[in-house]
This record gives structure tokens, sequence and C-alpha cells, in this order.
């Protein structure tokens, strides 16, 4: 069900600011592909143009492909809103809708496709993405209560069970634990590597061990100069960019000489 | 005085000035509380004079003054009570929000959500300058080209949807009544209503929208699972707020409606009147009881606006404290 | 735990795919213009006439017509958004529509009677019916009256402001604010009532220029004291913070540091309530007697004001009145409008994009 990523010479802008550009990667199915590379280089715009969030704001535009199983989802006829319902994400800092139930937060994508479903198909889809988000257990006496109310770690796994309610085929992750509590970052870690069996995920971390540890393949992002676009370094399995980068920039910045 | 001395005062600053300035702190401090303290009373000197200057007539009043409607306070023995009068007050009041209201989130919103930054800021600019109109240039404006021009639909409505008693017309005139003097008034508290809601909805977490949208919802769907719940407290509050100044409206409807004094559910007909209105048109004529019933009517609505506004700003300020911008 | 159970069957959301049947970018002006025909075949044959109705009519038809076809080739989900998108927007032009209207019939009609004469004139001996005459007598009451209200509510407004900024920290602070916060919506016929009350009958003050300008600076006085309220706050307290160090003491440093740096805001504060209560009617007709004079002494006597001059002018009934009422109205929308827009445009200026909140 997972699919797989191409991007083709993508370049993103926002209005005439031209913030990443030429980025050529693949993204595999059923694995975790992490970008890594100093701030502002243009990780997180790279991210949000793969499920077409970048154009939400006003101005930013995209130029290059980007395919999903081939299939081009900037095309003309595509509607950006399937695109994000098939491309799915979870943002930096925890953001379930404060007025609604743990329950509601879960269902509260599918219930805008607009089909009816009986209350027991929806309460075993609940059930099921919090289970897969490892949170079941410890939500499951209070899902009527707000989702506001849980931990800071625990709303970040309400965010990730909403995301993957709707069935996408990937899962984009911007920086999901930078907000949290290393105890809760190792909880979120633990869920990634589950969830890789069923979603394709991309994931932008701060964090060189983090990507180490959780990403089968790894993409090295980085400036040229100040006020230069952001480019795609260096890309290939995690072991070995870690190990063996091919370009020196990708060396100086896992060895911690800049970022 | 030694050289220590003087070091001292000069590294101090004025020292002969600081003595000065103890008894010059408290004074003007002294001052500045008066001033509030003088607002205040004010409020409060209202309410009392209106009171004891509305008594006299109400003790004479042999009808009921809460469930009758007319209105002859000079005769002997007067008789006056404000049944019409809040009947007209709140129907056109409720009329006025119910038009207003809906309007005027939807203006806030597109100028908060859809418009671009740009546009946005005219559009608020220049709704904003509708409230600068004074309500004597609305009640003209109302006279001469709404009423004309609003004929032909209420006849419609009467002839079409006529079998709804409120739509119904059976005198066949479609000026100067209640429900044209409504359309005025929503026109008059649009800018209150759109304005703040607006200052609410702007202020709605771009995080919670970005999260509706990566969860599959169209741009209105993220509206309505974030931007308006969000925006509830302050657009029931701004929907207060333009209630109270339906109410107290007084020129406007005054020029409008055709005075009558009845309870009358067929709101396209002539007539009609207002707490406010009913004050302006007959202060002049009025004797002595007469004001007197006049004042008393005017208690009535100063305590309903009060009433109001008070409910507004407790609603607001809530708001504010819960965000830390109070 | 099984990854299975979490995979959805084939026909599950994620199945529907990327391309969406789209309604093409000439749906919208099609569907305006055939609202557009449906609204004026609908004037001809039926009942419907009246500019308003057809324009009405027209409106409807055209969302009913796109929002239908956007529904049949689209879905539901996107048929709403749009729906939504269109009242929304529309909601916008409504807004403005009756803006443009007023001023425009306020300047058609109003500019018809303007002239000189027509600002040097008073009615005086000018009957109803009969065209000529003007409102200079109306106009130097407003100027009178509005200019005594402006002299009382102002410093007492910005006294009460800068007590609440600058001093109040407890309960009294607290009751001051929301007191004068809960004046800003005291009807302005209540205040006339009250300076008829309080004043007239009461200390026998004669219903005068004076007692209008009292009920005015009623109005003014909250207006006035929150604005000054909130560009008081808007001053940096490393300024104050800065005067106090050089030992300056705090009644000093507000007089001599903060109201001047506060004091563009604050005048635009003035200019918002001045424009505010310059058009109002009913407190005037409460506290004044008219006249068609002159009256250069708002102590004594009955005197005009733009705003009661309109009033007397439309309840006149004749042509020539009304046309005389429109005259009126333009002056006083010129005055008003010019003010609040100007006072608008500084505090924007001043606060950046939140601007005063004048509510």
């Amino acid at each position: 069900m997972a699919k797989r990523i191409d991007t083709i010479n993508l370049a993103a802008y926002y209005r005439d600011f031209l913030a990443v550009d030429g980025v050529t990667l693949s993204i595999e199915p059923r694995a975790v592909t992490a970008f890594i590379g100093p701030s502002g280089c243009g990780k997180s715009t790279v991210l949000r143009s793969l499920n077409r969030m970048h154009e939400v704001i006003p101005g930013a535009r995209i130029e290059g492909k980007v395919l999903l199983d081939g299939e081009d989802i900037y095309a003309e006829s595509v509607d950006p809103v399937n695109v994000r319902r098939t491309i799915g994400m979870v943002f930096q800092r925890p953001n379930p809708f404060p007025t609604m139930s743990v329950y509601d937060n879960v269902a509260a994508g599918i219930k805008l496709d607009g089909q009816r479903r009986r209350k027991s198909e929806l309460d075993d889809i609940v059930e099921e993405s919090l289970k897969g988000a490892h949170l079941w257990r410890e939500v499951k006496d209070r899902l009527t209560r707000p989702g506001a109310g849980l931990s800071g770690g625990q709303q970040q796994r309400l965010c990730i069970a909403r995301a993957i309610a709707i069935a996408p085929e990937v899962l984009l992750m911007d920086e999901p634990c930078s907000a949290l509590d290393p105890i809760s970052t190792l909880a979120i870690e633990d869920l990634i590597d589950s969830l890789k069996a069923d979603f394709t995920i991309v994931i932008v971390t701060h964090n060189m061990q983090q990507a180490a540890r959780v990403s089968d393949t790894t993409a090295f992002f980085n400036l040229a100069a100040p006020g230069e676009p952001g480019r795609l370094v260096e890309t290939g399995p995690t072991r070995t960019i870690f190990t063996a980068p091919t370009e020196k920039a990708t060396e100086d910045y896992i060895s911690g000489r800049f970022g | 005085m030694t050289a220590t001395d003087t070091l001292v005062h000069d590294e101090l600053g004025a020292a002969p000035a600081s003595r000065k300035a103890r008894w010059g702190d408290p004074i003007f401090k002294a001052v500045t509380l008066g001033a509030g303290i003088f607002t205040v009373t004010i409020m409060f000197a209202i309410g009392l004079f209106l009171l004891i200057r509305a008594l006299p007539a109400l003790a004479n009043n042999s009808g009921n003054f809460l469930t009758s409607s007319t209105w002859l306070p000079d005769q002997s023995p007067p008789v006056f009570g404000i049944a019409a009068l809040l009947f007209g007050t709140l129907v056109t009041a409720s009329l006025a929000l119910l038009m207003a209201v809906p309007v005027g989130v939807a203006v806030a919103l597109y100028a908060s959500h859809y418009a671009t930054p740009r546009l946005g800021k005219v559009l608020a600019f220049l709704v904003d300058l509708l409230a600068a109109v004074p309500s004597i240039i609305f009640g003209l404006w109302g006279l001469a080209v709404l009423m004309p021009n609003m004929g032909g639909l209420l006849k419609w409505l009467n002839d079409h949807l006529g079998f709804i008693p409120i739509f119904q017309n059976t005198t066949g005139i479609y000026t100067k009544s209640v429900l044209i003097a409504a359309v005025v008034l929503a026109i008059m508290i649009l800018p209150t209503v759109s304005s703040v809601s607006r200052e609410v909805l702007v202020q709605a977490p771009d995080l919670q929208i970005e999260a509706a949208l990566a969860v599959g919802a169209t741009k209105w769907e993220s509206m309505r699972m974030v931007v308006l719940p969000f925006g509830r407290p302050g657009i029931i509050s701004a929907a207060m707020l333009g209630l109270g100044r339906a109410l107290g409206e007084t020129i406007a409807v005054a020029i409008i409606l055709s005075a009558l004094f009845e309870v009358n559910w067929h709101i396209s007909e002539p007539g009609g009147n207002t707490f406010a209105a009913n004050i302006a048109l007959k202060w002049n004529e009025a004797g002595t009881n007469g004001l007197g019933a006049l004042i008393a009517s005017g208690l009535v609505l100063f305590l309903i606006t009060l009433a109001v506004n008070l409910v507004a700003r407790m609603v607001i300020n809530r708001r504010r404290v819960k965000e830390g911008t109070a | 735990m099984s990854s299975d159970t979490l995979l959805r069957p084939a026909d599950g959301p994620s199945a529907v795919g990327l391309r969406r049947r789209s309604l093409a970018r000439s749906a919208l002006p099609i569907s305006a213009a055939a609202g557009v025909a449906i609204a004026v075949i609908g004037a001809l044959t039926t009942d419907i006439d009246g500019v308003a109705g057809t324009m009405v009519v027209a409106v409807l038809a055209s969302i009913v017509i796109y929002v239908t076809w956007s529904l049949i080739v689209e879905g539901r989900q996107r048929a709403t958004d749009r729906f939504a998108t269109t009242v929304i927007a529309a909601a916008a032009v409504l807004a403005l529509v009756p803006l443009v209207s007023v001023l425009w019939t306020v300047i058609e009609r109003g500019i018809a009677v303007l002239g000189l004469s027509f600002l040097t004139d008073s009615m005086r001996n000018v009957s109803a019916r009969s065209a000529g005459g003007g409102l200079f007598h109306a106009l130097l009451g407003t100027l009178e009256q509005v200019a005594i209200a402006t002299l009382i509510s102002v410093p007492i407004g910005i006294l009460t402001a800068i007590y609440l900024v600058e001093y109040g920290r407890g309960r009294v602070a607290k009751v001051i604010g929301f007191v004068v916060d809960v004046m800003v919506g005291v009807p302005s016929i209540i205040a006339g009532l009250f300076i008829f009350t309080g004043l007239v009958l009461t200390l026998g003050l004669p219903r005068s220029g004076l007692a209008a300008a009292f009920a005015l600076a009623i109005l003014m006085l909250p207006v006035v004291t929150r604005t000054t309220d909130e560009m008081l706050r808007v001053v940096p307290n490393d300024l104050r913070e800065a005067s106090y160090a050089l030992g300056i003491p705090k009644w000093r440093t507000i007089t001599k540091v903060v109201l001047p740096a506060a004091l563009p805001g604050i005048i635009t504060g003035a200019m918002l309530a001045v424009a505010r209560v310059t058009g109002e009617t009913a407190p005037l007709l409460l506290t004044t007697f008219l006249t068609q004079s002159v009256n250069p002494n708002p102590l004594d006597g009955p005197q005009a004001s733009i705003p009661t001059f309109v009033w007397d002018q439309i309840t006149s009934g004749t042509p020539a009145s009304l046309a005389r009422a429109w005259g009126g109205a333009l002056v006083l929308i010129l005055f008003v409008t010019v003010f609040y827009a100007t006072a608008r445009l500084a505090s924007w200026w001043f606060m950046g994009r939140r601007g005063m909140s004048v509510r």
C-alpha cells in the first residue's frame, strides 16, 4: 500500500525568493527517509512540498516535479485536498484540535471524506489508529476528554493517530520530537520503527543521532553560502552517510564541524 | 554644604526638586484618580437622576407600566405603558442582529482568512468607515433610497410567503415599517459586529489550521473546524455589542418608523415604536407628566443596554485574561 | 500488534485517487451570467420589480447554479467549499453596498444645494416651502458645542487614562476601567436624558448649546479615555525607567516624557471621539431648542446644530426642505468622514497592524 515518492529538480519559492533548488531524490516505500542539515537549508520546505502544504502560504509555489508512484501530484487536474489525504503530515509542535475530544481528534480526518459510516465502524478505526500510534492503552478510558489535556508526548502521538487514521500512503514528519522530552522522543522513535511496516515515512530532524537511529535512508541538505538557496548535497543509505559520506560538506556536518 | 553633599546631590539629580516632587506625585495621582472616580460617578448619576425624575410619573400612572400599550401620560388620569415600546425595541434589534451577525462574521472571516492581507485591511477600513456615518444620515438614506426600493421585495414576500404571519401585510402599504427600520439598524451595527469579530478571528492559530488542512480538509472545513470554534466567544460578544447599539439607536429609527403604539407581528406593515425613537419624537410636546413617563422609559432602556454591554464586556475580558493580553 | 489490521481494504479513502474532476474556470462567470439572465426574465414576467429584488434574485440564482454545477462535477466536499467561499465573498461585497449607496446618494443630492450661500446664510426668514437659506447658524452651533465638549472631555479623559495606566493597580483601577468600557455603549439619547434631568431640571441650567455640549462630553469621555489608555500603554517602559533613573519624579515623567510620546495617538483618539459625536442628533434634541437664526451664545437661548438642522428639515417635509436636508447631510458627512478616516489611518500608522479598537 505504501508508495514511493520521487522528486525531479524540485525548487521551492516564497514569492520571488528561491528557498531551495534542484532537489532530485527518491523516497523508498516502507522505509524511513531522514532529511538532515543545518537550519534554514530548506528541509522543511521540501517536506511541505511533498504534500502540497507549501502552497498554503500566500505567494508560495514550486517548480519541478513531485511524483507519487509515478503520478505527478502537481498536475492540473489534481486536487491538493486529495494529495493531503494520501500524504499525511505530523508537525513540529503537537497540534490536536483543542475544541475536540481525543476520539473526535482521531476521527476528524475520516469524517471529512463525506462517507457515512456507522458508529461501530468509526469506533474501530479510532481504536486501530490509537493502537497504531501506541496511545490506546493510555487514553482508552478518556476518549471523550479534550485532546489538549494530554501531555506533550501523548499529544504528538495523538496527532500521529489522527494522521494515520485516514490511511495515507506516506507519512511526513517535520521534526516531530523537537518539542518533546527525551523519554517521549524515544517513544515516538519506537513508534516510527513500527509504523514503517505499513507506511512510507519521511522525517526531518535536527538531531543527527535520531536520524542515525531511526532512518534507512538519509538525505543531507545544505546552504552553499548565506543567501543562496538550499540544495540537496548527498543522499544514500544511512549507514553509509554516517560512516563514509562522499561529499566533504556532509562529512563536516556529521562530525559537527558546523551546523 | 560640603563637597560630598554637592556630589551626592548631583548624582541623584535635582535634590531641591525632590522635595517639591514629594508633594507633586501624590497630588498628581489624586487628580488623576479624581478624574477616574468622576467618570464612574457619572454612570451612577445617570441611573440615579433618571430614577428620581421618573418616579413621580410612575406613581401617577393608572395603567400598568409594563403591560399596557397605551401612551397618554398627559391626560387625566394618565395612562402609559411600555409594552409596545418593548416589543418594537426588541423586534427591531433582534431582526437587525439576525441580519448583521451572519454578514458581519462572514465579512470578518473574509478579511482575516480569505482575502490577501492588503485587501483584508482595505476591506476592514471601508467597513469601519460605515461606522462613522451618523445615524441621521442613515435615517435620511433609509427614507429616501431603501424604502422605495424595498417595496417590491416586501410585496413579493406578502404575496408568496404571506401564510407566515410575520410576512403578512394586510394594509397594502410597504413603507415605514419595523422591518425596514431593522434593515437600516443592521447596516448600522454591521461594522461593530464585523470589527470585533475580526479582531478575534485574526488570532486563530495557524498551526491548527494547518493541522486541519494536512488531514484533508478543504479551506472551508478548516474554518469550520478551527477558526470559528476558536472565535466563538469573541463573536458572541461582538453580537452583544451590536445588540447594545441597536437597542439604543434613536434617530434613524425615528425617521423611518411611523410611530404607532401597538404590538403588531406583521412587521412589514407601517408602524411600530422603540424606546429611543419614542423619546425623541414625543419630547417637545410632552407635559410635565409626559416628560416623566418618557424619562421612565429611558430608565428602562438604560438598564437594558447596561445589562447587555456588561455581559458583552465580561465575555471579552474573560477571553483576554485567558490569552494573557489583559 | 498485527500490521494487517491497520491496512484498510482497497475501497477505503486512499483508493480515491489524486485526480478529481474539476470545474472549469469559466464556470463562475457563466453561472453569474445565467443568474442575471434569470433575474431579468423574472423581473419582466413576474411581479418582482424593483432594483433590490432583481439583484437579490440574480445573486441567488447565480449561486444556486454554480454550486449545483460543482456538486455534479466535483462532489459534495468541494461543492460545499465553493459554496462557502462564494457566500463569504458575497457578504463582503454586500457589506460595502450600503456604504457606497449612502455616500453616493448624499453627494449626489447634497451637491445640488451646496453653494456659498448655503454655507453662509441661516434659515432666518426662510419659510419651509421656499428654496434658499442655509446652515450657517447650525454650523456655528455645532462648532461651538463640539469645541466645548472637547474642552471638557479630553482633559478628564486623559487624566483618567493616566490613572489607569500609570497608577492604577488594584480593584479601583479595574472598576474604573470596566465602567469606562461599559460607558462606551451608553445610547446617546440617554446622555441627553441625563443632562436634561440632572442639569436642566435639577440644577436649572437652561436648555442651551452648553447643555448640549455637556451631553456630547459624556459621549466623548469614554472614547477619549479608552484610546488614550491604549496609546499610553504603547509607550515603552524603557522610556519611563530612563526618566526615573535620572531622578525625575513620576508625575513629571508622565507629563514631560510619556504624554509627549503618546501625543499623536492621543490626538488621533480625540479626533475619533469628535467624529463620533458631531453627528449625534438625539441628545441635542433633548437639551436644546431649535432655532432658525444664528445664536453665537452657547450659554443662553436656542442654538441650532447641523444634525438638528437636518432633522428639522426632514420633518418639515417640503421638497425644498428635503433638499436642504441633503445639503446638511453632505456637510455633516464630509466633516465626519474626513475626521474619522484621517484618525483611523493615523492610528494604523502609529500602532501598526491592529490600530485602535474603538468599540
